[in-house]
């Protein structure tokens, strides 16, 4: 490797390394815990779990399927398809809230009609949080997804069909288990996502306290009045990142061990 | 061939280093005078902007609008500004305490109006109907001055509102109110003059409208107090307090 290039790989390294140890030495420490147990910031925090749970589950239930439509077609004919359906990875996210207001809001192209026929309204709702999240975050899932299925022999499938496996017994024994690293580097990385989400949450869902004020938005709002809180939400946030990343590691994926 | 290959490099790094440090420090010779101020002050200083670049050739105003609140934060972090414009005095109060800035002036002062969507769909009427669950109502969370400002609206008439979001700043409220996702928010009356048909305005009663009175200060670490201060003399003139008043404030 020529030296130049070394030396611009240790700055690379330290601008990603060095802000979040910033965050870590700034931190209270000796009001963290304290802070930790106030209702606020639990109520941000278990509203950020099962939110990006359960965007983390809708991306599994709808990506995988469609993940694999990707990976089993021609890729010259689904080119278009592919491209579309990973825009929200490249969108800036407050424009995804945006895009889902005009799509679900009470005024929206679909939301008019939930709102009249059904009475109801998304907007200002926990499952506007989930939505929102799902939206940015699937993307991840469906690329890391179709990207194992393309990898995948298909000559596996071949063999268990000639020995009489059915097309769901093939799928639940010979290619989910064959694509598993895929599909747990997919989910770990759409569930950091969606905890992580804040543009688009803030903008589709708004921000209500236990209902849709989700960590980041919490952390946002705390940094106007109380700086202190906003660096200790940021922690618990850096932890549970560590942790997704860490499972990942260990569990999942042999090929990122060190 | 080495050497040509060791200057292109240069070149490049001189290239991304000049990038990098050179949003704002470009080569021709003018000065810009940055100007932090509060949300609902958008309109108002956007145009007093233009005035006061007439006014001095060769200088650029930039102008950063958010809520008060993170004003102040970027202001104590060190934002590289001259001017900070809040929608309270207990932001800027936050300032002076930390002598971010010193003797802020107040220029102008604003109260707080209901707004709903054109044509009124939900038939909000008063305060009273902001304070029923069944309706999707909108205001700013209290730490910023509208949200305050809200707060102290609904004590003093003796209600308990029922917001459905807690929006960062006084335009986020607005924007949910014209794309009609919410029956009403509170806003300040000014956002309503400024949204023209786009949302239309229920007053709130004089004696419970909270009023927020709002402060310019020069920041302490200026890097053009001169400029800066003549921002400041601009907004505080007779024709900043036309402008200010052309746009629903109320001036000293």
């Amino acid at each position: 490797m020529p030296r130049g290039l070394g030396a611009l790989a240790v700055l690379g390294a330290a601008f990603l390394v060095l802000p979040p140890a910033a965050l870590v030495w700034r931190a209270p420490w000796g009001s963290t815990l304290h802070r930790l147990a106030d209702p606020a910031t639990l109520e941000a925090l278990r509203l950020s779990l099962v939110s990006a749970s359960s965007a983390t589950a809708l991306s599994l239930v709808l990506g995988v399927p469609l993940a694999w439509f990707l990976a089993r077609s021609a890729a010259r004919r689904v080119r278009l398809l592919r491209a579309l359906v990973t825009v929200p990875l490249v969108l800036p996210p407050v424009v995804g809230g945006v895009a889902l207001l005009l799509l679900l809001g009470r005024r929206g192209l679909l939301g008019q009609y939930l709102d009249a026929w059904f009475g109801v309204q998304i907007p200002f709702t926990t499952l506007a949080v989930v939505l929102a999240e799902a939206f940015v975050a699937m993307p991840f899932l469906v690329v890391s997804v179709e990207g194992a299925l393309r990898g995948l022999d298909r000559r596996f499938e071949d063999a268990a069909a000639t020995l009489g496996a059915g097309a769901w017994y093939t799928a639940r024994r010979v290619v989910l288990p064959a694509v598993a690293p895929g599909l747990a580097a997919g989910t770990a990385l759409c569930f950091a996502r969606a905890l992580g989400e804040f543009g688009a949450t803030i903008t589709f869902a708004g921000s209500l306290p236990g209902t849709t004020r989700t960590m980041p938005l919490a952390i946002y709002l705390a940094l106007q009045s109380d700086p202190a809180a906003a660096i200790t939400l940021s922690l618990v946030l850096l932890v549970a990142s560590v942790v997704v990343l860490v499972a990942l590691r260990e569990r999942w994926v042999p090929e990122l061990r060190p | 061939m080495r050497r040509v290959r060791t200057r292109a490099a240069a070149l490049v790094a001189v290239l991304v280093v000049g990038a990098l440090a050179g949003c704002g420090a470009s080569t021709t010779p003018h000065t810009e005078v940055t100007v932090l101020a509060a949300a609902s002050l958008t309109d108002v200083f956007g145009s007093l902007a233009h005035t006061f670049e007439a006014d001095h050739p060769g200088t650029t105003v930039r102008l950063s609008f958010a809520g008060s609140s993170s004003l102040v934060a970027q202001a104590l972090a060190g934002a590289p500004a001259d001017v900070l414009a809040t929608a309270d005095t207990a932001t800027m109060q936050r300032a002076v305490d930390a002598d971010a800035v010193r003797n802020p002036a107040i220029f102008a002062d604003n109260s707080v109006e209901i707004a709903v969507p054109p044509g009124n769909p939900a038939h909000v009427t008063g305060l009273a109907d902001l304070a029923d669950p069944t309706r999707t109502v909108a205001l700013c969370a209290p730490q910023v001055p509208c949200g305050a400002a809200a707060r102290a609206t609904f004590a003093a008439a003796g209600l308990t509102a029922a917001p459905d979001t807690l929006e960062q700043d006084v335009r986020a409220v607005l924007t949910k109110v014209e794309l009609g996702e919410v029956d009403a928010g509170i806003v300040y009356r000014t956002d309503v003059a400024a949204a023209g048909d786009r949302v239309q305005g229920i007053r709130v009663p004089a004696d419970v409208a909270a009023t927020n009175d709002y402060p310019i200060a020069v920041l302490t670490h200026a890097a053009h107090p001169d400029l800066a201060a003549a921002f400041l003399a601009l907004v505080r003139s007779s024709t900043g307090a036309a402008v200010l008043r052309s746009a629903g404030f109320g001036t000293p």
